[in-house]
């Protein structure tokens, strides 16, 4: 019994930072309708500077005045950031905003390399917390219980500050209603500025007070951004109480999760995160949003491709078959890889441009496409061919389950819950080694012998992957990829024409992670094995930069996003180690700079030429 | 044949009631006009019938079914078209795709993913976008349209599944007042040669009495009166209704 009493309080103590990071993100997105993604990285980042300087100041002052400076530092670079970056996309759609705020936590990650090093710092243990104290007969760190005092305490500091200063009237009535707020003469660019300060403070100082809990590394920033990502979603976008108790909530289904299934303790979080989305979409203390009115795009109407451009696709593909008689093992095992990956991002731009759902986690579905090829061979001894069935298939159960319950969501809860599901699917093939291997992964996993040459495999990537993306370009042009697009533009319009936006949603969805999951099964046979990576944030994150550089508004950019984004990135792995820095500025700078892509770039440079 | 039959409808939102036991009916053919003045419960009622709301209390029924629990895609499906105050249109597509969309889901072709959209229906679409005179804009992108044109698309989508009941609401705001005759004339007409009932809410009178068959007045709530447009002109309480009478204290002080 005491035990349990113990775990719950460890949980309890747990909850303290989660809090603070969620609380953090909620006001921003409140008032700025930003879902701050990089968020976690300001969360790593409050946890560095506190290290770099409880080190160097001694005492009791020095420690705790650390921990506040180096929050209040964070929060610093985080009002420059909002006022240099921010600002140019609070208009932009989410997908934009997500991104670009991505593209900050993978620069971040590279900067702290840089400055911290690789290895994982241990800091200070907290002056006046060092011992643990008698929880009826158990010992119990004292810092803990200091961390238990803390959530509360900045829970009613934050009620006073909304409640009783004038500031906190602007920021509650800007979460209500924005415009009327700039009607009334307040000036909204430093009211959005303080409020991204305060949230990042929040953040910053949530990393700061983990610092004599745990060593601070260079994965503290994901995993924490997706524990705020389900604490929100459950708690409710926008509302601090809510994020407060979804805090609590997430911490202790950890701590008891890890004692119910020692080895997926997430299973637990994910079955009350599902049940709470069932029952109140919305989250626990959430409001429901009405119907979106129908969006305006920039682009022309799409049409199927006419005749020249069909020929033109026609001698790509006739010259891509003869590509082994031209090229060596080595370039032809990137080529294979490069048709993998264009199939995967075709998949999920038949998501995000036909159905305007952006998921960021749609690496799920390549990964489980992955592990279904693996475990087919290695479990059940499948020959090759049967494990390329056998991945889709996995692919397509996972996106028929996951996506039942993504599609009650729309705009940035659709794409926070996809992030969350693919961290659950991630967190499964990291922890259940006896099926998955773990970390090791699974290896030897080679191409049956009649392609086992590059060449030949290569010929089956594009006999494979040639059709999938010739199917996707139907699947747009049908009558159901038009319901699909339907649902996207105008859901009054779509319901008042009997369309159910669900299972239209939902279909939709299964199509883009069977056709994932077949890349992935294709991946696994190129690359000979499969590691947890294969359904990481970072690959799914990949796969809507290949999205963006190819071109929302097109019908079938992805294909060419892929290709130069994974050629550039192939290269850039190649001349530097911090390709990721690179990678976060190429984010940042599409977002900001290039946002048609460079297929949407061409058509609009067609587009000119036919009417001067 | 009646198309459309409310009984004692009622509507709250927690608070007072907006609509209070209102009940009419409506016949294949017929206009009828909703009107009253702004917060009578004009679009409320409506977004009841429509099943974008739910009702507190009342019977609805559409071609004799009943329509309680009913979502908006099921009450289209009974044969319902509708129109919207500010227009809804797909506005990544083009004019006629929008009206295609429209009969895709009529003729139940929303699981056809093998073939290309443009081969279903086009014709039918083409004959629509003729009956309200938008035939020459077929192959425009949507959102290059002038706001009446929209205005007319959206009475050829809501024509796609040969509609028993049309709903517009404020089917002329935001037109200019020649291009609202042209619409409510052309509306007039397809009542008549399908016998559709059509059941609008105006703010224009003008557009009211020359058009409308038959008026219902909505006021708070409750429909004060019941008539043929002579007979509305000439109602003390619908004057005083929209006028003023100079009776909203003497009702509160009595």
């Amino acid at each position: 019994m005491n035990f349990y009493l113990v775990q719950f309080l460890a949980g309890l103590a747990s909850a303290a930072s989660l809090f603070l990071v969620s609380s953090g993100l909620s006001i921003i997105f409140g008032v700025t309708r930003i879902v701050n993604f990089a968020h976690g990285a300001f969360y790593m980042l409050g946890a560095y500077v506190a290290y770099s300087l409880t080190e160097r100041l001694s005492g009791a002052l020095g420690f705790w005045g650390g921990i506040v400076v180096a929050a209040l530092v964070v929060a610093l670079v985080g009002a420059l950031l909002e006022m240099l970056l921010l600002r140019r996309i609070y208009r932009a759609p989410e997908l934009f905003q997500l991104l670009a705020t991505f593209g900050l936590t993978l620069a971040a990650e590279d900067l702290s390399l840089l400055i911290w090093g690789p290895e994982d710092l241990l800091g200070r243990r907290a002056p006046g917390f060092r011992g643990a104290v008698d929880v009826m007969g158990l010992p119990f760190p004292s810092y803990d219980l200091f961390l238990i005092g803390i959530g509360p305490l900045v829970l009613l500091l934050l009620f006073l500050l909304f409640r009783r200063t004038r500031w906190g009237v602007l920021v509650r009535a800007a979460t209500q209603d924005r415009e009327m707020v700039a009607a009334l003469g307040v000036n909204q660019k430093w009211l959005f500025t303080s409020v991204f300060t305060l949230g990042v403070f929040l953040a910053a100082l949530g990393g700061a007070l983990q610092l004599p809990r745990e060593a601070v590394t260079h994965q503290m920033d994901l995993r924490i951004i997706t524990e705020v990502f389900v604490v929100v979603v459950i708690g409710g976008l926008g509302n601090v109480v809510g994020a407060f108790l979804a805090a609590i909530l997430v911490s202790e289904l950890n701590a008891f999760g890890i004692l119910i299934f020692p080895k997926i303790s997430l299973i637990l979080v994910f079955l009350v995160m599902a049940l709470v989305l069932v029952i109140r979409p919305m989250g626990l203390l959430g409001k429901a949003e009405g119907p979106t009115r129908a969006h305006a795009s920039a682009a022309a109407p799409w049409r199927p491709l006419d005749g020249s451009v069909r020929l033109l696709v026609m001698a790509a593909v006739i010259l891509a078959a003869l590509l082994p008689f031209a090229a060596g093992d080595y370039a032809l095992s990137v080529a294979s890889e490069l048709l993998i990956f264009m199939l995967y991002a075709a998949s999920l731009h038949f998501l995000i441009s036909t159905g305007g759902l952006v998921s960021f986690g749609h690496a799920a579905y390549f990964g489980l496409g992955s592990y279904g090829a693996a475990i087919a061979v290695k479990s059940f001894g499948a020959p090759m061919l049967a494990a390329l069935i056998a991945g889709p298939l996995l692919g397509c159960l996972g996106a028929l389950l996951f996506g039942w319950f993504c599609v009650r969501l729309s705009g940035v809860y659709f794409a926070m819950l996809t992030l969350a599901f693919a961290q659950i699917a991630w967190s499964v093939a990291f922890q259940w080694n006896a099926v998955t291997g773990g970390d090791n992964g699974l290896l030897g996993l080679w191409p049956a012998a009649f392609v086992a040459t590059p060449a030949r495999f290569y010929w089956l990537t594009l006999a494979l992957v040639v059709p999938a993306i010739a199917v996707l370009r139907l699947i747009v042009f049908s009558p159901f990829g038009y319901a699909f697009r339907a649902v996207r533009d105008s859901q009054l319009r779509s319901a008042a024409i009997g369309l159910d936006r669900q299972p239209i949603q939902w279909a939709s969805f299964v199509v883009a992670g069977t056709f994932a999951a077949l890349a992935g099964a294709l991946y696994t046979f190129s690359k000979g094995s499969v590691f947890p990576d294969n359904l990481g944030i970072p690959l799914s994150v990949d796969g809507l930069v290949m999205v963006l550089l190819g071109g929302i508004e097109t019908v079938s950019g992805g294909i060419v996003g892929a290709l130069v984004f994974k050629a550039l990135s192939i290269w850039l792995t190649s001349q530097t180690d911090y390709s990721k820095l690179a990678l976060g500025a190429l984010i940042v700078a599409l977002v900001v700079a290039f946002p048609k892509g460079i297929v949407g770039a061409i058509e609009g440079l067609g587009g000119r030429k036919v009417r001067p | 044949m009646t198309v459309l039959s409310v009984k004692g409808l009622t509507k709250s939102f927690g608070g007072p009631k907006v609509v209070d036991n209102v009940s009419f009916a409506l016949e294949a053919g017929e206009m009828l006009a909703l009107i009253g003045p702004n917060g009578a419960g004009k679009s409320t009622c409506f977004n009841i019938i429509n099943g974008q709301l739910s009702r507190s209390a009342g019977e609805i029924r559409i071609l004799g079914v009943d329509t309680s629990g009913l979502d908006p895609s099921r009450i289209w499906r009974l044969g319902v078209g509708r129109t919207f105050q500010i227009t809804e249109t797909f506005l990544s597509m083009t004019v006629i795709e929008n009206v295609q969309m429209a009969l895709f889901s009529h003729h139940r072709l929303l699981t056809v993913w093998r073939k290309p959209a443009r081969h279903f229906h086009a014709r039918e679409a083409e004959a629509l976008l003729d009956l309200v005179g938008m035939a020459e804009f077929a192959g425009r992108p949507c959102r290059q349209l002038a706001y009446g044109d929209l205005k007319r698309l959206e009475l050829a989508i809501a024509l796609a599944n040969e509609p028993k009941l049309l709903l517009m609401d404020e089917p002329a705001a935001g037109m200019a007042p020649r291009e609202r005759g042209e619409l409510m004339s052309l509306a007039a007409r397809i009542a008549k040669t399908r016998a559709i009932g059509i059941l609008f809410t105006e703010h224009d009178m003008d557009v009211v009495f020359e058009h409308a068959d038959r008026i219902m007045v909505l006021n708070r709530g409750v429909l004060i009166f019941e008539g043929l447009p002579e007979a509305v002109r000439r109602s003390a309480e619908v004057q005083a209704v929209y006028l003023g009478a100079g009776t909203l204290y003497a009702e509160s002080h009595a």
